[in-house]
């Protein structure tokens, strides 16, 4: 089986999309973390980086899952690599 | 459930509908349970009705989806909805730690308990990102079963073997002891009864379907565990401010309160801060006096310790003989007691006077429950020091935590079960909401409890303690201990001292809730436990009998045969597994984070790589698990206390961490062994391509029917 250019396409984006994805489920993650003090500073809903801790980034994973599904969803469909209709 | 012959929108929507009844009747359970209680039902009985009627509902849901067919049995026939199987993960993951231990932990010990709230949310994203849809489509029956076929030949299988088995034996046990601590505690059985009966409930289901039994009874579990969770948070969220969303009210309304309270609790000038000095002066001079009696006693030894006694007699005697009346009864009465109390042998001498030596720390300043890495010292050097210590090992937590989450097997075969890659996708982001569910309310939970405590607990007579306070510090004293040490007879927060369990078990009756609700949390804690030890023992017993027996001892096995054994192990590992839990090991967290560090660092680089990275081959995913297994393992056994080797620390790591150094050893072993080697065969790689796409054109393996 020999893989066409636009099969090799669809896994750059995907790659791409992965990593980005992942640049700020490391930023919500670490950098909040990392500057958890520094957050605190500011008072939005409770001290910001508690809050963030608490909740915020919670809220940014489950974000960052569904928009993933979804775009890749449409990226099968788009390239033809999605599965048939169940049954 | 439905005949296999439905198409899957028809399943799909049956399954809806018998869950919706199935929601609806469980409600209808817990309002019967609370008439009988206001008929007059002693709260004992209503905890056996819990316990009993859940167990049997979950049997019955077992007995129902019971299978002989293969494909069930591994993985549920691989058409669970991504809806259903998002609540089976969030049942299957949350356990009796995340249930009853995490809002407490996050009372105790504020922004740093968070590290739990992140890492196991956060996980599910490399889930989503690295592993699930490509594991759905490979679409085997075990993860060794993908570590087998990627990287070829049995040993990398069988190290996959053995990890899994590690890693969730370990978390088994967690499961089980919180099995145990519930049932004891809610019917006044035995903890090792209780771990039995808890252990028949849990095998009754998994026995007979396999996978898919535990799926239906896990999506039944979820229901009955948000439910008990919910409700005393929002009433109690209703009982302080008067609006039901915990969520925003736990911020905006009881943190800033907490905050100048705390201020308060450590300003001596105040009046409260006054009470509570007075509180800490005197823990400071019995810590004080209890390592002065500690020096003595390790160069006087014997000799010290008759003298002790003897100082104390003379005390009482001189007490006795004043013939003044000023000689209170009260003074007479202390040093009485003192001398009953008073220890019989040097061993106990010594563990008597560490454990008074170590009041120092209830004399502590109220830590700030917002502020991240709280630190103490000497020196503002010190505090420097130990905050940046905190901060890293928060970090480390989190990362080990995270990267666990994704290399758990029992999660990662959740997603075996899907009818296809998008489902799996979408599965992930389901799974996560509905642990999102329960991990966004315990921070709150944990900051309206502290409220509760901090100011209506803090200053209420020790006359009129309330129901909750006085109800739980005769049940357990590890949860609630309380004493009026400074003898004013008004409560001070340094009197208190408070076990993270607590926070969870005694919400309802904080909140004002009739026992009812108590035996539905009880139940909730249950089902938590439960549906993780499940999905546990299955894994085990899956991958033994699947990947060591099947397709390492016997490969040409018949299906009655495969189910058999498998059957067999489950049955075992489960009693061996309540055996060690009867044993009561150790400490429950460590257990539970070793199993996150081990997975992490045995699984997570091999299976990353092998979908991400052609050239990773053979000899990379050996030396990648036995370096990650083998670091990690080292640098538990070399650091954690119940080891006894106590090391030095490498740059301040706590053990729990351990996967910190696992990881990267492993990624670094995948990536050195495999360039050390041949790239692998074409087949593997045409492999790496069809896991990569969900379906691709001119596949032979996608005609294959996977």
């Amino acid at each position: 089986m020999q893989l066409t250019e636009r099969h090799k396409e669809y896994w750059n984006k995907n790659l791409r999309i992965t990593a980005i994805l992942l640049a700020i489920w490391f930023v919500a993650t670490f950098v909040m973390g990392w500057y958890a003090r520094e957050l605190n500073e500011f008072n939005i809903i409770g001290p910001l980086g508690f809050y963030m801790s608490a909740q915020g980034s919670l809220i940014i994973y489950v974000v960052i899952i569904w928009y993933y599904a979804r775009y890749m969803n449409n990226l099968d469909k788009e390239y033809d690599v999605h599965e048939g209709e169940l049954e | 459930m439905a005949a296999p012959q439905t198409t899957q929108s028809q399943f799909y929507a049956n399954l809806k509908r018998y869950y919706s009844f199935y929601t609806g009747g469980f409600i209808a359970f817990v309002i019967v349970v609370g008439i009988l209680e206001q008929m007059g039902v002693p709260n004992k009985v209503l905890g056996y009705i819990f316990l009993f009627a859940t167990i049997l509902l979950y049997a019955g849901i077992g007995f129902m989806a019971k299978t002989a067919d293969v494909s069930e049995y591994y993985v549920a026939g691989r058409r669970v909805p991504a809806f259903f199987n998002g609540m089976a993960t969030g049942a299957d993951w949350m356990s009796a730690a995340s249930f009853i231990g995490m809002a407490g932990t996050l009372y105790l010990s504020g922004y740093d308990g968070l590290a739990f709230v992140l890492g196991w949310t956060g996980g599910f994203c490399l889930v989503a990102l690295f592993l699930a849809p490509y594991l759905r489509k490979f679409g085997q029956f075990t993860i060794p079963d993908f570590l087998g076929a990627r990287f070829g030949g049995h040993l990398p299988r069988f190290i996959g073997v053995c990890a899994a088995v590690v890693c969730s034996f370990t978390y088994v046990i967690a499961q089980i002891y919180g099995v145990g601590i519930i049932t004891s505690r809610f019917t006044g059985l035995e903890f090792q009864v209780g771990v039995f009966v808890g252990l028949a409930g849990i095998l009754v289901c998994s026995f007979l379907g396999g996978m898919k039994a535990v799926t239906w009874t896990q999506v039944a579990q979820y229901i009955i565990l948000i439910f008990a969770y919910m409700i005393p948070v929002v009433w109690l969220a209703v009982k302080h401010t008067g609006i039901p969303v915990p969520q925003i009210v736990a911020y905006t309304h009881s943190l800033p309160k907490i905050t100048a309270l705390e201020n308060e609790f450590n300003d001596k000038t105040s009046a409260k801060g006054a009470k509570e000095e007075s509180v800490r002066a005197i823990f400071r001079e019995r810590s004080a006096a209890g390592a002065a009696r500690l020096k003595g006693l390790e160069s006087g030894g014997e000799i010290f310790l008759a003298s002790e006694k003897q100082a104390l007699m003379d005390k009482l005697n001189a007490l006795k003989a004043a013939t003044e009346p000023t000689a209170e009864p009260k003074a007479i009465e202390a040093v009485e007691k003192a001398l009953k109390a008073f220890p019989s042998d040097t061993v106990a001498a010594k563990k008597a006077w560490t454990a008074e030596k170590g009041l120092a720390a209830r004399a502590a300043p109220v830590m700030h429950h917002a502020e991240p890495f709280a630190a103490a010292g000497k020196t503002p050097e010190d505090v420097e020091k130990n905050r940046s210590i905190a901060k890293k090992n928060f970090l480390a937590l989190i990362a080990c935590l995270m990267i666990g989450t994704a290399a758990l097997p029992h999660i990662l075969m959740r997603y075996y079960t899907t009818p296809s890659v998008h489902e799996a996708r979408v599965s992930v982001f389901w799974g996560l909401l509905f642990i999102f569910l329960l991990y966004f309310t315990a921070p709150a939970l944990g900051i309206l409890a502290k409220y509760e405590v901090y100011s209506n607990l803090v200053g209420t007579s020790f006359a009129a303690l309330p129901a909750w306070v006085s109800n739980w510090s005769v049940v357990d004293k590890t949860l609630m201990n309380i004493a009026d040490i400074n003898g004013d007879g008004i409560v001070q927060l340094a009197e208190i001292v408070i076990g993270g369990d607590l926070i969870v078990l005694a919400t309802p009756e904080i909140a004002g809730l009739p026992y009812v609700i108590s035996g539905l949390v009880a139940a909730g804690g249950l089902a938590a436990a439960l549906s993780t030890a499940d999905g546990l023992l299955l894994t085990i017993a899956n991958a033994l009998s699947h990947d060591l027996y099947y397709k390492m001892i016997d490969p040409n096995a018949s299906t009655v045969r495969r189910l058999a054994v498998s059957k067999g192990l489950l049955l075992v590992v489960a009693l061996i597994a309540a055996y060690v839990t009867s044993l009561k090991p150790g400490d429950i967290l460590f257990l539970v984070g070793a199993a996150f560090s081990l997975a992490a660092s045995g699984f997570f680089p091999a299976l990353v790589c092998g979908v991400f990275w052609k050239r990773a081959n053979w000899l990379g995913s050996v030396m990648g698990m036995g370096l990650g297994l083998g670091v990690c393992a080292y640098y538990m056994y070399m650091t954690y206390p119940f080891f006894g080797v106590n090391a030095p620390l490498w740059w301040d790591i706590k053990p729990i961490s351990a996967g910190t150094f696992g990881i990267p050893a492993g990624f670094l072993g995948v990536i050195i062994g495999s360039l050390i080697s041949p790239a692998p065969s074409k087949e593997i790689q045409e492999l790496v391509d069809h896991v990569r796409y969900p379906s691709l054109a001119g596949d032979t393996m996608d005609s294959a029917g996977h």
